[in-house]
């Protein structure tokens, strides 16, 4: 068994191995605080040459691997947690994401940008934010979640293959999941989208990331109630395939989106926007409902942050609800 | 001028210590190649007139920032330059790139959204591309190519080619913090490339007194420990014997050095208009005395009284020029519009 933390190591051991234009540059990677089990040893594993640990600079640090890329590279820039990344806005949006279409398809950003999503433990507003619908409205991102332990190997290696700027979001609530790994696959992420995790036929519940995994427990509970739901990993949020979305809940009539974000303008909404202007009507049994975090930032006290953030129960509640209706 | 850069703080020569109206110094055996710079910084000039003039007169959509006036810093730096370097500019980059050797008509036809423009329509003035000639990018969020000419510069070494990377940005850029980040960072990472301030005194609309304790902006390399110049920026000669110094130092040490050039430009901060007095302490007189430091008629007057350039030689090879640069607009008038699908074909990797 491999657990979620170690299979991304794993991914970047082999792109490391095998693509010598692959290198990783962020802070913290020659720690150990910082990005958990997922990195472990790289430095002394490829040298820091290739593992570079920079100075507090997250906006020159990426603009600066969107430049390597361009130049020929296949840069890797981590930034351990989601929120200092927001340093590096214009050159994730203005630059990588528009390069190749003000340039006219001559000329290409291939970066992968790897963000954490680091929340819970007493951490507050700026230690915990889970920010991917923002980059879903950006074109030119990819925007890749992975909430199986091989898609995050499996998605790292398709997203410095894919040769264009890719939000990479792993989540550490995902980090001590464990599968038992095949062999690497890489895959092409122009051609990966949502996946079933669970097939049923009652109700459709989307998800992607942390939010997969409880929607899955989810599935279970309900399972135990005789209720089979359809659990669909969306994994790559942007661009968005909806076809299997659309045909699961013109299947089921129920939709349930889990997002571990923020509502208004947010993933879910625009899941269940692409739905109901897709689908007739008529098929739908229920509203769609989303269950999302309150709108209001994360709290620092501990008894707080356990009504802020959803749960599995909060999942299970959204789907009887539905299927209530 | 006021708030001089202290000698004392810094130990080293500012501003003040340049003299716009001295003579430029050639050498005798150099006839040819500063022909060729003086040809070529007049190409660049009647490009830019010519953009000015059609923005003037309605034929160009879209905005054009003109550097007339800022030549002679492109092309001096230009001259130490390989196809294969990695150069990258912001909104006022005609220069620049023409500098590398860069088709006119492209560039034309780029201004007028055409498919044979640069970018094939996609960029306009503000997002050209010609990489074939060494030229990575320009855009127009300021200081935005700088960090991604560090990392340029960071896969040459990588790729250990030689090769280096230019970032040209202005005075105003400098005041994003992003650059303080990119100085350090390409200090600390030890990377090949050449910082390249045009300080032409102005911001869109601010004076730099305005906007800086000092007028001066190499303090900022100084500050992270990169080798640097403040060179008059109208002065051919001194630019080339700067650049020459200074990318010799990236090429061979793998280190980052900074050149600061001081310069001035024509037109206003886009379009064809002066911006004389609109509330940015642009006078006419500043303006009009700026243009007797013209880096191209000190240029042409040197060579006039070194005896390498006649005024019929001079003459004839402006109407050259001139005849050559109408002809490719009119070529480019005439070119294709994109086609529409161009819209998403691109927007990723095909």
């Amino acid at each position: 068994m491999t657990n979620y933390g170690v299979a991304i190591r794993e991914g970047f051991a082999y792109l490391l191995k095998k693509y010598p234009e692959v290198f990783v540059i962020g802070q913290g990677l020659w720690s150990p605080w910082y990005v958990g089990n997922s990195m472990t040893d790289l430095d002394k594993e490829f040298g820091i040459e290739r593992i570079i640990d920079t100075p507090v600079s997250e906006s020159a640090c990426t603009g600066a691997a969107v430049g390597a890329a361009l130049a020929g590279m296949k840069p890797i820039m981590v930034h351990p947690r989601m929120d200092f990344m927001l340093y590096a806005m214009d050159s994730i949006v203005n630059e990588a994401a528009k390069w190749s279409s003000m340039m006219a398809g001559q000329s290409h950003a291939g970066v992968t940008i790897r963000s954490i999503i680091n929340r819970g433990g007493e951490q507050g507003a700026q230690h915990s934010q889970a920010l991917h619908s923002w980059f879903t409205h950006i074109p030119g991102l990819r925007v890749v979640m992975p909430y199986s332990v091989s898609d995050a190997r499996d998605l790292l290696i398709a997203s410095v293959l894919s040769g264009d700027p890719v939000i990479y979001i792993d989540d550490r609530w995902l980090y001590s999941n464990e599968e038992v790994l095949p062999p690497v696959v890489e895959l092409d992420l122009k051609t990966q989208g949502p996946k079933i995790m669970q097939a049923g036929t009652s109700l459709t519940l989307v998800a992607a990331g942390y939010s997969t995994h409880m929607a899955v427990e989810a599935s279970g509970i309900l399972a135990t109630q005789g209720i089979d739901v359809e659990v669909i990993d969306v994994r790559v949020l942007s661009p968005l395939f909806p076809k299997l979305i659309l045909d699961s809940v013109a299947k089921t009539g129920r939709l349930v989106v889990v997002d571990g974000g923020w509502s208004p303008t947010g993933f879910a909404g625009e899941v269940i926007a692409t739905v109901t202007e897709s689908i007739d009507p008529k098929l739908l049994k229920s509203s769609p409902k989303r269950v999302t975090l309150p709108f209001a930032p994360a709290p620092a006290a501990a008894s707080l942050e356990k009504i802020y953030y959803p749960t599995t129960v909060d999942v299970v509640k959204a789907c009887t609800e539905s299927l209530k209706q | 001028m006021k708030n001089f850069l202290s000698k004392k703080t810094l130990n080293r020569s500012g501003i003040e210590s340049i003299k716009f109206e001295e003579k430029i110094k050639v050498m005798p055996e150099s006839k040819e190649a500063l022909t060729n710079s003086l040809i070529m910084m007049l190409k660049i000039r009647f490009v830019e007139n010519k953009l000015a003039q059609m923005r003037k007169s309605g034929f160009i959509g879209g905005p054009v920032h003109l550097g007339a006036g800022q030549e002679a810093i492109a092309v001096g730096v230009s001259k130490y330059l390989r196809k294969s370097d990695r150069i990258f500019s912001g909104h006022r980059s005609h220069a620049h790139l023409l500098a590398l050797g860069s088709e006119p008509r492209k560039l034309f036809a780029e201004v007028l959204g055409k498919k044979t423009g640069l970018s094939k329509g996609m960029g306009g003035s503000m997002h050209l591309w010609d990489q074939p000639n060494g030229f990575y990018g320009s855009v127009p969020i300021v200081a935005g190519t700088v960090p991604l000419a560090v990392g340029a510069a960071l896969a040459a070494k990588k790729q250990n080619n030689g090769d280096i990377a230019v970032a040209y940005f202005g005075d105003g850029a400098i005041e994003e913090g992003v650059i303080q980040e990119s100085l350090n960072l390409a200090r600390q990472l030890e990377v090949p490339m050449l910082f390249v301030c045009e300080n032409n005194l102005f911001s869109s609309h601010m004076h730099i007194s305005q906007r800086q304790p000092l007028q001066s902006v190499a303090r900022f390399a100084i500050a992270n420990d990169i080798e640097s110049e403040i060179v008059d920026g109208n002065n051919l000669a001194e630019i080339e014997k700067t650049a020459s110094k200074l990318i010799n130092i990236a090429r061979t040490k793998n280190l980052p050095a900074f050149i600061e050039a001081i310069t001035y430009r024509h037109y206003g901060h886009v379009d064809w208009r002066e911006d004389i007095d609109v509330g940015v302490n642009r006078s006419s007189k500043d303006l009009n005395l700026w243009k007797t430091r013209d880096p191209i008629i000190r240029l042409e007057s040197a060579l006039f009284e070194a005896g390498m350039l006649t005024t019929i030689e001079l003459d004839q090879i402006k109407l050259q020029i001139t005849n050559q640069i109408d002809n490719d607009w009119e070529l480019a008038v005439k070119d294709p519009e994109p086609e529409a699908t161009s819209l998403h074909s691109e927007v990723y990797k095909q």
